[in-house]
């Protein structure tokens, strides 16, 4: 899979300029209304620069799905805002494109017809389909692009909603734990192929976790999202610069360090 | 983690199929080894398909032997039940007359129309209520009253409205053929994934693009099951219509031949009936399985 890479991808002019900043601004999102509001989450402020990779850690439930799908303009906030570049968020934002947990590709759609969808309005049919093709061979899934979802396997598919995310040519990559359903072998090779992909068409990736290891081996920046003991919903308690340049060492000390404390913000102990 | 996707689930329901396989073979119980498989093979799916027309046609010729021995028998007079040989008397007469062609010819002709025009408004209005609350607010009350009344309640009005002609028959058809299609429809697409609509949506897809996209092929099985339903639904409002006011189709033959005592040709229309329902219901299951094939 990572030997996919040398392919002079970027090569569409919309995709010159594309990674945008994103800027949250005291985002605050409750459910239900009177005295059984639930608030998930509060006074998140903070700012992805164009191009940057930022993880998002929190333990189950604190609204890190909430977060994307508030960047996505999936959901609406309750208060405060997102900002993409200059311009708020309302509705659906076709500067981001979106991998969900699940693959959820049309299952009577074979893959390249999957990933068509995702294409901006307005492509040529002929520009889309040498697109979708690209993308195919990106991914590895050239020899399966004929191929319904249901025959291929859980990596496979969600390789093809990774593409599908990619054929939007988003300025914004928002991964709700794309990679937490595949097992472990699998899992690492989408981490590889997510690097190539950000290295091929560089643009500004937000990506929901719950596996420290995975922010720290693709992230430049980890968010932690959790309670700070005031208010009900979570805020921003943590933030971390990852230290070296990706791909980085599995194995590496500094990195092993930086774990532990990770856990430790997550309330799991380090063993 | 929360149990998502399907690696393991579908690993978990295949092993739960292998094991019932093998407790069925298990169960059955033979001297030999477990051959689980055999069961399963396309040969044996393939030799299964090839009785079945066989296997269909069993209960029908029992069926004609009965009737041929009952109506020999003498304990019941020919006016009561006719003998097959007359039946096709009667059959072979009324061709000859170029009579049943036309009678058959107009009867289909009305539950075409009536089928296609009803089953389109289902699907329209199925669609329309099924995905947005406003009209399903403003028309689901209305509409559920409307199908509360039997169907022969409306032929006093037709029939005032519009007189005895084709057009008092075909709204009939009409009325009988979409509420099986609309309320299946609309049902349905209130049941379509969400996860695969909110997908969708995300990719910038709305509307019509959306319904044509995502949520009518979702629903392609349940549109099926419910154009079936219509088709039957037209077939019985048809005898409906035809039996109270019509001078020609196999309704007005059913009458025709009562008021004259012909029994012979009272069992040909319904002979009839039965036949080309199930030609036209078998060509919607063909048309189905193709369906399903494509977007299922």
């Amino acid at each position: 899979m990572t030997a996919v890479l040398p392919h002079p991808v970027v090569t569409d002019r919309s995709s010159a300029a594309r990674a945008l900043p994103v800027s949250f601004r005291s985002l605050r999102r409750s459910f239900g209304s009177g005295p059984s509001t639930h608030t998930v989450l509060r006074d998140v402020t903070f700012d992805v620069a164009a191009g940057e990779v930022l993880a998002i850690l929190g333990p189950s439930g604190c609204g890190k799905s909430t977060l994307l799908r508030a960047t996505a303009g999936l959901d609406a906030p309750s208060a405060g805002s997102v900002v993409i570049r200059d311009t708020p968020v309302e509705g659906i934002d076709p500067r981001c494109a979106f991998a969900f947990q699940e693959p959820r590709l049309l299952p009577w759609h074979t893959l390249q017809a999957n990933i068509a969808i995702g294409l901006p309005k307005g492509s040529s049919a002929k520009e889309g389909k040498a697109k979708v093709a690209r993308l195919l061979d990106l991914v590895g899934l050239s020899p399966f692009a004929k191929h319904r979802p249901r025959e291929v396997s859980g990596g496979m598919a969600q390789r093809a909603s990774l593409a599908r995310a990619l054929a939007r040519n988003p300025g914004v990559l928002l991964l709700d734990e794309p990679f937490g359903a595949l097992d472990a072998l699998t899992r690492i090779k989408m981490q590889d192929l997510l690097l190539d992909v950000h290295r091929a068409e560089p643009t500004t990736v937000l990506l929901v976790t719950h596996d420290v290891d995975e922010a720290l081996q693709l992230a430049d920046r980890i968010i932690v999202l959790g309670s700070d003991g005031g208010d009900s919903g979570a805020t921003i308690v943590r933030t971390i610069e990852v230290p070296g340049s990706r791909p980085r060492d599995r194995a590496s000390a500094e990195l092993a360090s930086l774990r532990g404390s990770l856990l430790a913000s997550l309330g799991v102990g380090a063993h | 983690m929360e149990p998502h996707l399907t690696g393991n689930s579908v690993v978990d329901a295949r092993a739960a199929a292998a094991a019932t396989t093998t407790a069925d073979a298990t169960q059955a119980g033979t001297s030999k080894a477990p051959a689980p498989a055999s069961g399963w093979s396309p040969a044996g799916v393939r030799s299964r398909n090839w009785a079945r027309l066989p296997l269909g046609m069993l209960l029908p010729a029992i069926v004609l032997a009965a009737w041929q021995i009952a109506s020999t028998a003498g304990a019941f007079s020919p006016v009561q039940l006719p003998s097959p040989a007359m039946v096709f008397t009667a059959a072979s007469e009324l061709v000859a007359r170029g009579e049943l062609g036309t009678h058959i010819a107009i009867s289909t002709q009305r539950v075409l129309i009536g089928f296609s025009i009803g089953a389109a408004l289902g699907l329209f209005l199925g669609a329309t209520v099924g995905l947005s609350r406003l009209p399903d607010a403003l028309l689901s009350p209305t509409l559920g009253a409307l199908r509360a009344v039997p169907s022969l309640a409306w032929v006093p009005l037709l029939i005032l409205w519009m007189r005895i002609g084709e057009d008092s028959k075909i709204t009939l058809i009409i009325i009988g053929a979409f509420f099986p299609v609309f309320t299946t429809v609309s049902l349905a697409l209130r049941h379509v994934d969400r996860n695969l609509v909110e997908a969708a949506r995300a990719f910038g897809l709305k509307g019509v693009r959306l319904l044509t996209t995502v949520q009518l092929p979702a629903v392609v099985p349940s549109v099926f099951s419910g154009l079936r339903l219509a088709l039957a639904q037209a077939w019985l409002f048809l005898v409906a219509a035809e039996l109270i006011a019509s001078s020609m189709g196999l309704g007005f033959l059913l009458t025709d031949s009562q008021n004259n005592g012909r029994t012979d040709r009272m069992f040909l229309a319904i002979i009839m009936l039965a036949v080309i329902g199930k030609i036209t219901d078998a060509l919607l299951g063909l048309a189905e399985k193709w369906a399903v094939k494509r977007w299922a």
